[in-house]
């Protein structure tokens, strides 16, 4: 289970190539040459994070400015899974703190 | 070691062979093409071991890109290995422009692409329309220049199988056919010479306009296909997506954005004829 204390950072916008398609988001990766079929919430994720480290509850209230994401510990339970899943993706990564 | 030179579209190949006879037999089909100085890819076609080139020969296949176990075939299938020689040099070595496994047709300067696994039926429905008013860009490899996002031809001889071969004899009676290789890995094979405007004019390209995903043996049927699920087909279709990168990303998203899409399901050449041409005006 991850810690929802565990900060998590974006790449730089310009490390990455985003196109909407109907249902889903293609996500290329200019590091690896991947490219990633996504759906939502992880665009509008990776946008609210911009470049900062922010742990799942920082991200939940910057969402929840735009989107109802219904109660706030569901919501930062599924923005956590989302982040690991994103973060073993490499899309972000851990950030640990000293 | 016999030689034959032949240029295709954008790509220049050298075939070499131990043998004369599939050398003449390219000779013959290709001989309206031209004859590069300069190649893109060597293809060779060698005895197995050096007994073989006698006794019972059998035809391995080398060049520049090779797969490890490609399975030698008979000598008389030795055109066949050749054409599959070539494709395979596109496939492993092609980077200048986005490669799909899809067939390709032109009227008025814009495209009509068509993908689908073997036996779809692709290749025939392109050599069909070839034969009433399309212009016949290729049946194996489309290729997307990354710069314009047009299709840029490719017209490789014919690869008919099994019953598009009458098929294709009672449409295009006058066409200048290949020997018939019976029961080759994928049935029996005939290659025919494209028409001759497909040659002479296969340094000129086009807008892509419509995007077919045909599928022979089902009732007609016709279905929308989504930006992202056409996305994800072109990828399993295209050999070099991953080898371009980013070139690859963006030729294909923009083909994608762009261009229309439909399955259409079809039991002979005529409905699938008449369903094109009501998509084409329609959609194209």
């Amino acid at each position: 289970m991850a810690n929802p204390k565990t900060l998590y950072q974006a790449e730089p916008a310009d490390a990455r190539i985003v196109e909407p398609l109907d249902m889903m988001t293609l996500i290329y990766q200019r590091r690896s040459g991947i490219t990633h079929m996504v759906g939502e919430p992880v665009p509008q994720m990776l946008e609210a994070m911009g470049e900062d480290a922010v742990d799942a509850a920082t991200l939940a209230a910057r969402l929840a400015v735009s989107f109802d994401l219904g109660g706030q510990d569901d919501a930062v339970t599924l923005i956590t899974e989302r982040l690991e899943e994103l973060a073993e993706l490499g899309l972000v990564e851990r950030v640990t703190d000293a | 070691m016999h030689e034959f030179r032949v240029q295709v579209g954008p790509a220049a190949f050298r075939i070499g062979s131990a043998w004369r006879a599939p050398i003449d037999q390219l000779a013959h089909l290709y001989r309206d093409y031209p004859q590069p100085d300069f190649t893109d890819f060597t293809v060779r076609l060698e005895p197995t071991t050096w007994l073989r080139r006698w006794l019972r020969p059998s035809v391995a296949i080398g060049g520049d890109y090779m797969l490890p176990d490609a399975a030698p075939l008979p000598l008389a299938q030795g055109l066949l290995a050749a054409e599959m020689a070539m494709n395979l040099q596109m496939a492993l070595g092609w980077r200048r422009h986005l490669l799909l496994h899809a067939s390709a047709v032109e009227r008025d300067g814009r495209v009509l692409v068509m993908t689908g696994q073997s036996g779809s039926g692709k290749s025939t429905l392109s050599a069909l329309l070839g034969s009433e008013g399309w212009r016949f860009l290729g049946d194996e490899f489309v290729l997307l220049d990354p710069v314009t996002g047009n299709v840029v031809p490719f017209p490789r001889l014919i690869s008919l199988k099994n019953e598009a071969i009458a098929a294709m004899q009672s449409a295009q009676p006058d066409a200048r056919f290949g020997p018939l290789l019976a029961g080759t890995p994928k049935g029996d094979i005939r290659h025919v010479v494209p028409p001759a405007d497909a040659i002479a004019q296969m340094g000129q390209g086009g807008a892509p306009a419509l995007l077919l995903f045909p599928r022979y043996g089902y009732p007609g049927a016709v279905r929308e296909v989504a930006p992202g699920e056409t996305f994800m087909r072109l990828t399993q279709a295209s050999t070099n997506y991953v080898a371009l990168g980013e070139a690859g990303f963006i030729t294909l998203t923009r083909f994608v954005k762009s261009v229309p899409s439909r399955a259409i399901d079809y039991q002979s050449g005529d409905e699938a004829i008449a369903l094109v041409e009501k998509l084409w005006e329609r959609l194209a």
